[in-house]
């Protein structure tokens, strides 16, 4: 066990800096507006900008450059925001954004979470009836119309319907509820799905006969052995689902105008912050790469029968 | 003994002219091991049977068709034109839908109708694209990825690292990195796309290559060219289809996505993506809405028909579905 999640962990800390490398190296290929600011790029004559370019070390070798980028990363800087907020370390702007986004991810999550698992445990248990059909059909339109298309819908007529507020307020508790929801729909949906063919799995197999031999009564059977057990492979999805909450969140907090890190980046995105970018990518990725780590421990944690000395061979 | 009597009489009855002896035939005896199943023929004969899906492929024969000949119609009115009232020289912005301008005009008097062709088109045309362009690299690496052993940790390991970030943050640095356009949008969607269609094939190629059907078939003197068009494709097509019709929706999410962000097509190239942004705009304007509901209901009907059309085929074209 010990050794697997410390293999997996090398592993994931090899990925990491791989990642943060091919992204920093990728950032270099940016046009160099970036580092000026709009107004910047039309005032400045080329001396000057060569100067500021100089200034932050862009003209160093790119060995030089990487060298620097580690140590700041050592000592917990991402830099400094250039355009968004000059001068500002991002590690500050990323500080106060963040509990927002921490906030509203995780509820999210929890609502998605039980939701969707009592969904699929109840579509698994009335399989082509009335309620697997019903859920079936969320699960498709969920997955088959574009977010951006249901997310507006919430925000125009479902604020209406409601009587809740169109644009989110740190201190109007009810500003919270559409865009949780909203961004919880969609994991929903995932949840269901998977749960429902691990359970419809699950009901097929042998030790169900021989439970119910033993006269275990349905209840039991249901909830102590395939509900239980179709709950193992769920755990895996769990990360992922933090990973599609980013994506999620991009659209709502822009929406919303929630201040939080996905409306972060596409405001640094839209104002070309450079550094700003490079540090919101760096950190997301971060988020991806433990969230799979995570999930792959988590998984072997539940499930004896998980192969723990790991050939590789899963993913 | 009655009984027994009464049924040699019958059988004398029976004219032996009706009979021959059949005489050997070497081909024929081999025939016999081929039975008539086609496998496109039952393939259509599952799809055919979702009522819903056919419908839907109907519907997007249409749209696709519809598309390439709507410039074409009479009375059109150019995408990128800006319409001018003759009379008092001003644009004809934010006219609702009528008789001359179907859809309205948007903010600065483009016509929304032949806007919304155009821009399916050109979404389409970038779905359709990109779909290609994972089922080559796809195939292509995953194939050399099962194959060849001595690559598989290096393709294993760039497969991790681009599994391990979430694709919507590759999508977004690559498009920020590249200019504006159509192809940066492709690229940057082909980019991460191939992964899930290269792991599939090289797992099926690591399982069907050693398995006793297809050692049978060798043994029987089976071309390689027979092996993989009868042995090994039939598994690939319902993966390939699904991944090709599901290509299509994700790649417009995607341009949708990023021209929302601000890294997609530039204004002048219309796109579903565009729209929907422009129409954004005037979400909270009631009268203007149209702007926005008729891009997102194309939108809509363009994803949900392949997403639907995507699971149906892919259950279809699966062999173990047939029959």
């Amino acid at each position: 066990m010990f050794k697997y999640i410390i293999n997996r962990f090398l592993r994931s800390l090899l990925t990491l800096f791989v990642v943060i490398t091919v992204v920093f190296l990728l950032m270099r290929m940016m046009p160099e507006e970036g580092y000026f600011g709009k107004e910047g790029t039309d005032k400045l004559d080329a001396k000057q900008k060569e100067a500021i370019l100089t200034n932050l070390g862009l003209r160093d070798p790119m060995t030089v450059q990487l060298k620097n980028f580690y140590e700041e990363l050592l000592h917990g800087s991402l830099g400094d925001s250039i355009i968004y907020r000059p001068n500002v370390p991002i590690g500050k702007i990323i500080k106060e954004k963040a509990p927002y986004s921490i906030a509203i991810g995780l509820s999210a999550l929890g609502i998605s979470l039980i939701t969707g698992l009592i969904m699929g445990v109840i579509m698994a248990l009335k399989k082509n009836k009335i309620p697997d059909k019903i859920g079936t059909f969320y699960v498709v339109v969920i997955r088959a119309v574009p977010p951006i298309v249901y997310y507006l819908f919430i925000q125009v007529y479902l604020t209406k319907i409601l009587n809740l507020p169109i644009l989110f307020d740190v201190d109007e508790p009810s500003s919270w509820i559409l865009p949780t929801v909203a961004m919880a729909l969609g994991s929903i949906a995932g949840y269901a799905m998977w749960m429902r063919r691990y359970m419809v799995d699950e009901l097929n197999k042998d030790y169900l006969k021989l439970a119910r031999a033993k006269g275990l009564s349905e209840k039991k059977i249901m909830f102590y052995h395939v509900a239980r057990n179709a709950l193992v492979p769920m755990v895996q999805y769990l990360p992922a689902s933090i990973l599609f909450t980013i994506g999620g969140s991009i659209y709502i907090e822009s929406l919303f105008s929630i201040p939080g890190m996905g409306g972060l980046l596409v405001d640094s995105i839209q104002l070309q912050d450079n550094n700003l970018v490079q540090a919101l990518v760096l950190m997301f990725s971060v988020v991806g790469v433990l969230g799979l780590f995570l999930g792959d421990v988590l998984m072997a944690m539940l499930d004896p029968r998980i192969k723990l000395h790991g050939d590789g061979g899963g993913r | 003994m009655v009984k027994n009597n009464l049924e040699n009489s019958d059988i004398e009855e029976i004219d032996k002219s009706l009979f021959e002896f059949a005489k050997y035939d070497s081909k024929k005896a081999e025939l016999i091991g081929y039975s008539n199943y086609s496998y496109w023929k039952s393939t259509l004969n599952v799809f055919t049977k979702n009522k819903v899906a056919v419908f839907l492929l109907v519907v997007v024969v249409f749209l696709l068709l519809f598309t390439v000949v709507q410039p074409y119609l009479p009375n059109q009115h150019s995408p990128i034109k800006i319409n001018i009232d003759e009379k008092t020289g001003l644009q004809l912005r934010n006219l609702p839908p009528s008789a001359e301008y179907w859809f309205g005009t948007n903010s600065i008097g483009q016509d929304l109708w032949s806007r919304i062709w155009s821009g399916t088109r050109t979404s389409l045309f970038i779905g359709l694209t990109v779909g290609f362009i994972e089922l080559i690299i796809g195939i292509f690496i995953g194939s050399i990825w099962g194959y060849v052993r001595k690559f598989d940790p290096i393709i294993t390991e760039i497969y991790n690292v681009i599994t391990n970030v979430p694709t919507t943050i590759i999508l977004i640095l690559i498009a920020y990195i590249m200019k504006p356009g159509i192809i940066t949008i492709i690229v940057a969607m082909s980019v991460t796309r191939w992964t899930n269609m290269a792991r599939f094939v090289r797992n099926l190629v690591i399982i069907i290559r050693d398995r006793e059907y297809n050692l049978a078939s060798r043994c029987l003197g089976t071309p390689l060219s027979r092996i993989a068009t009868k042995n090994l494709l039939p598994y690939l097509v319902s993966v390939i289809m699904l991944r090709l019709a599901l290509a299509i929706p994700l790649a417009i999410g995607s341009e949708v996505f990023l021209t929302y962000i601000g890294i997609g097509l530039p204004v002048d190239v219309p796109s579903l993506g565009n729209l929907i942004n422009e129409g954004r705009v005037f979400m909270m304007v009631p009268s203007l809405r149209y702007q926005l509901l008729f891009p997102t209901a194309v939108l809509s009907i363009i994803t949900i028909s392949f997403y639907v059309m995507g699971n149906a085929f892919g259950d279809a074209s699966d062999p173990k579905n047939h029959l």
